[in-house]
């Protein structure tokens, strides 16, 4: 019985395992008696074990103890065990093992065997594993053998080179001369390892490259020659002569007529030759054909050229095979930057691969979609993009939305189409969008004034429609709370106006606010926008109390607080109250708020008019109240950081500008005992002084003092502050808010400041108060403060 | 994104520490439509561990394929070219620079080759036979690159090294086991 016999039959038993412990207990037996052969002297059936070692090995197992077997198979004079021990050379050893190079030795010998199949073992084994020592070391017998020898063991050579120079780049100056020598043979297969070799030289070594240059024709004819000739049955693929041969060599005329002139020129007319006759109905010829577009793309080549490449991958996108309009594709996309035009003449095409069934070509088609959309074919593009997103793979959408939007916003061509966009977006797929989407839109919403109405129907209407979407209820819910009173008004130029009531807006709203799939935040925005509504509305204001009052005991906090601070608006603040909702003014996209700090061009704008903002703390007992100062500021157009909520103690993001050195003056300065105060304000009777003290220098404390001249007291006092936007404010408790007649008493407020970024400091402040039953409120900047020397 | 299983973050070093190789070609991997590995052939020097994760993640993402889809997958930094031959799926490993559909060919040439040794080959040929396999991939491809581009020179290598291979047996066989 033949020893090999039961190298199967031990295949047949591991099969024939019912369970995977079956199978563990077969292969354990097996390795055990694999073990002790191997431990015996030689008997003749070496190989045999190894290669059942090799089969349990492919199957998971370890098979380590094989290691030395193979080097001792490797060293013996039997061609069937000397196989057997290089493949499991092969593929049990690398180059990290120490075993490996045991087998140098070995190696080396039968590189100069008398049998061609034992040299070519070697060879193999080398060009699959060999370390970078064992390539130092075999080097000179490679470059012997690619010098003379056989075609058979030169084409083996050659590719045993390539290794070497890929592990050992210096090797490159060994093989040169030997590879160029080899371009003149006849035998496909060495000539293919010589393109291999060839190319891998002139990729990495530049002089080499120059050196090659000159065998361009050689290879030119060569092509020619595989293009041209008639049918050649060894070589022939599809009626492709050697197609492996002919990409080989076009790639190769690729890397020497990159940057090149002269050499592209020679390759000029081959490649329309080749470009014009390869028949591309088979993978064979589309292989060729793809490679040649691929050359003609890279190289140095006349526009003539580069259109009919071009037309080549357009052709491509037509193939019945799915891989042809795939490779397309890719390739279109590489060229879609330089060659714009022509990629566009085929967008038709392109955008019809959308529908294709495999997600590999949708994938392609969207990105190749989103390269060619221009100001010219927004619309049109972008309805197929639309389309698109109605049923693309969920893996895509979030990827097209994002290409969507930027697509809109560099080429919109009106407002009203660059909202209606990002709606149908939120509509049919807001689960994917990113988190700036709500704030980018609420952004655009404001910019686009003329459409408010229209914006704020559509969104009502989408909101009573369907609440799952949170992006698109958060804006929904930001808008009613903004325009809601267009939307009562019951009249729209834009769009078939509603006729709701106050309750039924507030119905909207409540629904969100209570519904369980509202998120934390979007609940959050129903909650500001039910609050906000209470001075746009005019029946239901009771109503929105309410709801303001029963969230304040609201297990979420962020809800909670939000309520707390507007009941306090209600009711000890709601004198402010038309103020601080006021409508807001346009958001100007570069404020650095408004990007959550992104953008860097958010610089703060200078001076006259100076634009000041900033939210102020009122820290009084426990509840913080906000106060939003933007109505202070006066008039719309004025940039400010944007919240759809209003929300406490947000210190202006740091962002850098040309700052005055205001407080390192200050901090140079000694701190007096007694700092001087300036009057600031002086009207009615009241007066208000400020004094400067510094503490570090970047943070400083502001002593405002009021005092009151007249025969009656002053009640009500209040004092707000506004500093530029890179500076923090901290108010403290006022002492009062009462000041006696006739200068018998003051109050005081200290603000605390941090100037981080060292700004020229300026500072806003209004007063209000009651005096004689009357309200008065004034405004004062103050630009320069008491302890400078300005 | 696709779904393609990540490839875990230890795997990267070892991947990336051979690139330096500007192996054209990574691995090229055997296996039957439950998985089962049948052939495994690789490039570049990579440990054993990474092997298997690499194979699995190999089988997963080409089996999760739906059948009329294109041959060519993106994983990490490498194109993946696979086709499905009967219950057996032919499975390589490229660099991003590679030719996609020449590999195609390529994959078919070595089915072609098999079959035309084997006979109308079939899984369990390569099953019982898998160190023939090698050899016969061995005369087409050495070092990641084909060797030899002509279908009768291989064939006829394949033969005469199984010629002096079955010398030899005869000369070793002994009588009985």
């Amino acid at each position: 019985m033949s020893p090999s016999v039961r190298l199967q039959e031990m295949i047949r038993v591991i099969r024939g395992a019912r369970t995977q412990g079956e199978e563990r207990g077969v292969i354990q037996r097996e390795c055990a008696a694999i073990r002790a052969q191997f431990r015996q002297a030689d008997n003749g059936t070496r190989s045999h074990n190894l290669a059942k070692l090799l089969y349990v090995h492919m199957l998971g197992y370890p098979a380590h103890f094989g290691q030395m077997e193979c080097v001792r198979l490797i060293a013996s004079p039997r061609y069937n065990e000397k196989r057997v021990g290089y493949l499991g050379a092969m593929m049990l050893l690398d180059e990290k093992q120490d075993a490996s190079l045991l087998i140098t030795n070995s190696i080396k010998n039968d590189l100069s065997h008398s049998s061609q199949y034992v040299q070519s073992l070697a060879l193999c084994t080398l060009a699959c594993m060999g370390s970078a020592e064992m390539c130092r070391d075999l080097a000179p017998e490679i470059d012997r053998l690619l010098r003379a020898s056989n075609s058979y063991i030169k084409k083996k050579a050659a590719l045993c080179a390539v290794h070497m120079v890929r592990k050992v780049p210096e090797l490159g100056e060994l093989f040169t001369p030997a590879a160029r020598s080899l371009l003149s043979e006849k035998n496909h297969g060495v000539l293919h390892g010589a393109v291999v070799l060839i190319t891998e030289l002139c990729e990495r070594n530049p002089d080499t490259l120059e050196q090659f240059r000159k065998a361009v024709p050689e290879l030119v004819l060569m092509m020619k020659g595989l293009v041209m000739s008639g049918y050649s049955p060894e070589h022939n693929v599809a009626g492709i002569s050697d197609p492996f041969l002919q990409v080989r060599i076009l790639r190769l005329l690729r890397i020497l007529g990159r940057n090149n002139d002269t050499a592209s020129d020679a390759m000029n007319d081959l490649l329309a030759q080749v470009a014009t006759n390869t028949d591309s109905s088979k993978t064979a010829g589309s292989a060729v054909l793809y490679e040649t577009v691929l050359t003609v793309m890279d190289i140095k080549s006349e526009s003539g050229l580069r259109v009919l490449a071009v037309n080549i991958l357009g052709r491509f996108l037509l193939n019945n095979d799915r891989n042809i309009r795939y490779i397309s594709m890719t390739s279109l996309q590489k060229i879609v930057q330089t060659d714009h035009n022509a990629v566009q003449r085929h967008r038709g095409t392109i955008v019809d691969c959308l529908k294709d069934q495999d997600a590999s070509v949708k994938r392609r088609a969207l990105e190749l979609s989103l390269a060619l959309v221009s100001a010219v074919n927004i619309r049109s593009l972008m309805k197929e993009l639309l389309l698109f997103l109605s049923s693309c793979p969920p893996e895509l959408r979030a990827h097209t939305t994002s290409g969507i939007f930027n697509a809109a916003e560099r080429y919109a061509p009106s407002q009203r189409w660059h909202i209606d966009t990002i709606l149908h977006v939120l509509t049919t797929a807001g689960g994917d969008v990113r988190d700036e989407t709500v704030p980018n839109l609420i952004q655009l919403i404001t910019t686009a004034t003329e459409l408010h109405c229209y914006t704020v129907h559509k969104l009502y209407r989408a909101l009573i429609t369907d609440i799952s979407v949170q992006s698109l209820v958060q804006v929904a819910c930001w808008c009613i709370g903004e325009y809601g009173d267009l939307l009562l008004r019951g009249e729209c130029e834009e769009t078939e106006p509603v006729q709701v009531t106050e309750d039924d807006v507030l119905d909207a709203l409540e629904t969100v606010l209570q519904s369980h799939m509202s998120s934390p935040a979007t609940r959050g925005f129903a909650l500001t926008a039910t609050m906000k509504l209470s001075t746009r509305i005019t029946h239901n204001v009771d109503r929105i109390r309410s709801i303001v009052s029963i969230y304040g005991s609201c297990i979420d906090v962020e809800l909670q607080q939000r309520a707390v601070e507007y009941n306090a608006l209600f009711k000890k603040y709601d004198h402010m109250r038309a103020a601080v909702l006021e409508r807001m003014p346009v958001i100007d996209k570069s404020s650095p708020g408004h990007t959550n700090g992104e953008s860097a061009g958010g610089t703060i704008k200078e001076l006259e008019p100076t634009k000041l903002t900033q939210e102020i703390v009122f820290p009084q007992e426990p509840s913080n109240q906000v106060c939003d100062l933007l109505d202070l500021l006066g008039g719309s157009g004025e940039p400010f950081q944007p919240s759809p909520s209003l929300s406490s103690t947000a210190p202006g993001p740091a962002s850098s500008t040309a700052g005055g050195d205001l407080l390192d003056l200050l901090g140079g300065l000694d701190v007096t005992p007694a700092p001087p105060s300036v009057t600031v304000y002086e009207k009615n009777g009241v007066t208000l002084k400020l004094q400067t003290d510094t503490q570090t220098d970047t943070g400083m404390t502001v002593t405002l003092t009021a005092t009151n001249s007249t025969d009656g007291d002053i009640t009500g006092l209040t004092l707000q502050a506004a500093v530029p936007k890179s500076v923090q404010l901290q108010m403290k408790a006022p002492s009062g808010d009462v000041i006696p007649a006739h200068g018998l008493g003051q109050v005081t407020q200290t603000v605390l400041l941090n100037n981080p970024n060292k700004v020229s400091l300026k500072i806003r402040v209004r007063v209000c108060y009651t005096s004689q039953s009357s309200v008065c409120q004034d405004t004062v900047q103050i630009d320069s403060f008491p302890s400078t020397a300005w | 994104m696709p779904q393609v299983p990540e490839i875990s973050m230890a795997l990267l070093p070892f991947i990336n520490n051979y690139t330096h190789l500007q192996c054209k070609m990574r691995f090229l991997l055997l296996f039957s439509r439950q998985g089962k590995l049948r052939l495994q052939k690789w490039f570049t020097p990579i440990p054993e561990r990474e092997k298997k994760k690499i194979t699995r993640d190999m089988t997963t993402m080409v089996l999760a394929r739906k059948p009329r889809s294109c041959n060519f997958l993106h994983w990490k930094d490498l194109k993946i070219v696979y086709k499905r031959y009967a219950s057996l799926y032919f499975c390589c490993g490229l660099d991003a620079e590679e030719n996609e559909l020449l590999a195609l060919e390529m994959l078919h040439r070595y089915v072609e080759l098999l079959d035309k040794y084997f006979g109308n080959v079939c899984e369990l040929d390569i099953i019982f036979n898998f160190e023939k396999a090698y050899f016969i991939l061995d005369e087409f491809l050495l070092g990641g690159e084909v060797q030899e581009t002509s279908k009768l020179v291989v064939a006829r290598s394949v033969e005469a090294s199984d010629m002096l291979q079955e010398t030899m047996e005869e000369y070793m066989s002994k009588p009985a086991f």
